[in-house]
């Protein structure tokens, strides 16, 4: 025909590359090798955040504890005589104090350590959270009374802050809280064997402890009200979820209505959290008189803000079964919800159980809204078993975590930095669960 | 195409199954289905012929209300199943389809073994009342689609992982597993090596006995040697439908004649 055609093109190797081929080469490598370093900042970044939470954090799941005799002298501990707890209760902590300094004092002495410091700097040393929990001991087994029984106590945070290397005796010299005398008897303690630093699986359950007791302080009631309020979410959002999705998406005619119902949701997971915080505040706390700081209006909150996430991941798995299933059911003769239910839902379910647990992950870590209705109030006290446990001040692990960043002691930086940790050891662990089940309905196929 | 040799059958007057009358389908302004009456009888095999785009799979899909899942589709005009309107407002789409059966043009096999899958149909119409008489049916069901032989050691294995003509075969063992009255097949064989193709066509034969086929094809050397009755569509029209071996030897219209000697497609 022409020209062009009839010229024959030259005969080329296949050995040898052309400059077509090596432009497109050299433009794969560079974009591998922008993915593989992209790839590399991400778990550097990764990494760097665990290095720090890390080396922050596990020292709270350390604690020291001095080990002592006490003699539980009846005169002061039950002047009643009757071992009736009722009226043993009438002692205070003020009571047990001057017990408990008592029998340390003299177990320094017996151990025959030298020092130069008063019996208040003495008493200092030990927890202000060991008399109370000496009181509760005895309260709950008043038969201790007249016995004298081995004891191991907390000891302050700036001693066990010493042991841990975050207190030093140069920084003793400008604290107030704590001398340099106390930290030599400490370690004279410690090479003596009565003071030791180890596991302290309080860290996990005991409740909050006031800003002066660092060392007493715990994740207790934060982790049961995140499992609370958790509960709530699964309970409420993911039913609520799925059949709004099945509804919007299998059912509902296609018309402006459900136009507006789908950009709407959208936008509602769009909505800033401390808006539902706000807006929980006003509907379950003023409006429907929910009490303040419990779990389930936490959960309520939470449920309003995982919503979205639910619909649209759910809608999303559910558009993914491909059509051809639909009409397959439905030409076998299977009604509309059968074939949601027996062939699309099934498939969607992975889906659905990933966005589902994507969405209570963002609520376990969610603060705001939590702060606004209340959680952020200082409980001492562990809600009781749902469902009444519900509707119990309790408070939350990331409320914890801003809680304790936000008090004067150093020694709540370590504990916020272990809160951390226990809070990214539940996410991981659901994350876990999600992958897990996952895989678990995929086999069934 | 020299292979047009027609089966004799005698041709008897036999009962009309479905009847469909000024049949017109629009997809939002596409008019795709003009004017058609069709009569489909009772233990007949009627094959829907034509071009591509033409509008088999669509009239099809009118039969047993598939076109209802179509939001944007509107069918009007009037089609009967034993003379009671299939459109009225009080018939339920899952009734009826359990009655008029189908096997689409692709193979969608569900995700699930292959005895789930022949058996979903049977289940969910409670039509064995023990697990026996479900085996018996799925495997009467998969004998038929001619597929059996292939599938009889691995039933838990899933209708997903079988070849496309395995899977269209299957998919063909589900829809006769509920014994419907009608099956409508859209382009059954298409994915089908000529073995298979022949055992289908063997199956269609057979299940002419009992009860009414409609297939969609575009081999006409299958609508020959299968159906019947012969409907041929052009553009969204019924050019002719008549005696199978009519249209192939002494069609009416010359596009019919033009069609089935390969001149338009
Ligand atoms: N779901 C749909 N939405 C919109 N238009 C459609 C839809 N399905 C089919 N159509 C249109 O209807 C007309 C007929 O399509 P149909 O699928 O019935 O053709 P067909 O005869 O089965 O073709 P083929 O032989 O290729 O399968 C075509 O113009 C097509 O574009
Ligand atoms: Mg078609």
């Amino acid at each position: 025909m022409t020209d062009a055609t009839a010229s024959q093109p030259p005969v080329r190797s296949l050995f040898a590359e052309d400059a077509r081929t090596r432009r497109r080469n050299r433009a794969e490598a560079r974009f591998r090798a922008y993915g593989f370093a992209a790839v590399v900042i991400g778990i550097l970044a990764l990494i760097m955040l665990l290095i720090s939470i890390l080396s922050n954090g596990l020292s709270s799941f350390r604690q020291t504890y001095v080990t002592f005799p006490v003699d539980l002298a009846e005169a002061r501990l039950d002047p009643q005589g009757n071992r009736n707890p009722e009226e043993m209760a009438a002692v205070t902590t003020f009571g047990y104090l001057p017990v408990m300094a008592m029998a340390f004092i003299e177990h320094v002495e017996a151990l025959g350590i030298e020092h130069d410091l008063s019996p208040q700097e003495m008493a200092a040393m030990i927890s202000g959270e060991a008399p109370a929990q000496l009181r509760a001991m005895v309260l709950e087994n008043p038969s201790l009374v007249g016995q004298t029984v081995t004891l191991e106590m907390l000891v302050n945070g700036r001693i066990d802050g010493y042991f841990k290397g975050r207190v030093t005796m140069a920084s003793a010299e400008r604290d107030n809280n704590v001398t340099p005398g106390q930290l030599v008897l400490a370690q004279a303690l410690a090479d003596a064997g009565a003071m030791e630093t180890r596991f302290n699986w309080s860290f996990v359950t005991a409740p909050d402890a006031s800003g002066q007791r660092p060392e007493a302080a715990g994740l207790g009631v934060a982790i049961i009200g995140s499992f609370y309020m958790m509960l709530v979410v699964l309970a409420l959002a993911l039913p609520i979820g799925v059949a709004a999705s099945i509804y919007l998406e299998e059912f509902a005619p296609k018309n402006r209505l459900t136009d507006i119902i789908e950009v709407n949701i959208s936008n509602l997971a769009a909505v800033p959290s401390i808006v539902f915080g706000i807006l929980g505040l006003a509907i379950f706390i003023n409006f429907a008189g929910l009490p303040q700081s419990a779990p389930i209006v936490g959960g309520l909150v939470l449920t309003l803000m995982t919503l979205p996430t639910i619909i649209i991941a759910t809608r999303a798995s559910l558009r993914a079964v491909p059509p051809s299933i639909r009409e397959a059911a439905l030409g076998v003769g299977a009604s509309k919800m059968q074939s949601v239910f027996h062939h699309v839902l099934p498939l969607a379910a992975p889906g659905i159980l990933t966005g589902t647990i994507i969405g209570l992950a963002q609520a376990l870590g969610e603060t705001a809204p939590l702060l606004l209705i209340g959680m952020v109030a200082f409980v001492r006290e562990y809600p009781a078993a749902p469902l009444d446990g519900l509707f119990d001040p309790a408070s939350a692990l990331p409320v914890q975590v801003y809680n304790w960043t936000q008090r004067s002691d150093p020694a709540f930086v370590e504990r916020a930095s272990g809160a951390i940790i226990v809070l990214l050891v539940f996410l991981v662990f659901m994350n876990a669960l999600a992958i897990l089940l996952r895989r678990r309905f995929e086999r069934r196929w | 195409m020299n292979d047009m040799r027609v089966t004799e059958r005698t041709v008897t007057d036999k009962e009309i199954k479905m009847k469909a009358r000024k049949v017109q389908v629009f997809y939002g302004d596409n008019h795709a289905i003009k004017d058609v009456d069709v009569d489909i009888e009772d233990k007949t095999v009627t094959a829907f012929i034509g071009p591509s785009g033409c509008g088999k799979s669509t009239f099809l899909r009118c039969l047993n209300r598939m076109n209802d899942t179509i939001d944007i589709c509107r069918v009007e005009g009037d089609i009967q199943l034993d003379g009671e309107d299939i459109y009225d407002p009080k018939v339920d789409p899952v009734q009826l389809r359990a009655k008029v059966g189908m096997v689409f043009q692709k193979p969608n096999p569900f995700p699930k073994s292959i005895y789930d899958n022949v058996a979903y149909g049977p289940r969910i119409h409670g039509l064995a009342r023990s697990k026996s008489e479900l085996d018996e049916i799925v495997e009467k069901s998969l004998r038929r689609a001619a597929i059996w032989d292939e599938v009889k050691d691995r039933l838990d294995a899933p209708g997903t992982g079988l070849s496309g003509g395995q899977q269209q075969r299957l998919c063909i063992a589900r829809a006769v597993a509920t014994s419907p009255e009608v099956l409508l097949m859209d382009e059954p064989c298409s994915a089908l090596d000529p073995i298979a193709t022949a055992q289908v066509e063997e199956l269609i034969d057979e299940l002419r006995e009992r009860f009414s086929v409609v297939i969609v094809t575009h081999s006409m050397q299958q609508a020959a040697r299968v159906s019947q009755k012969t409907a041929f569509f052009h553009l969204g029209n019924l050019v002719e439908f008549g005696e199978t071996s009519k249209i192939f030897t002494n069609p009416d219209d010359p596009r019919t004649e033009s069609y089935i000697t390969g001149r338009i497609g």
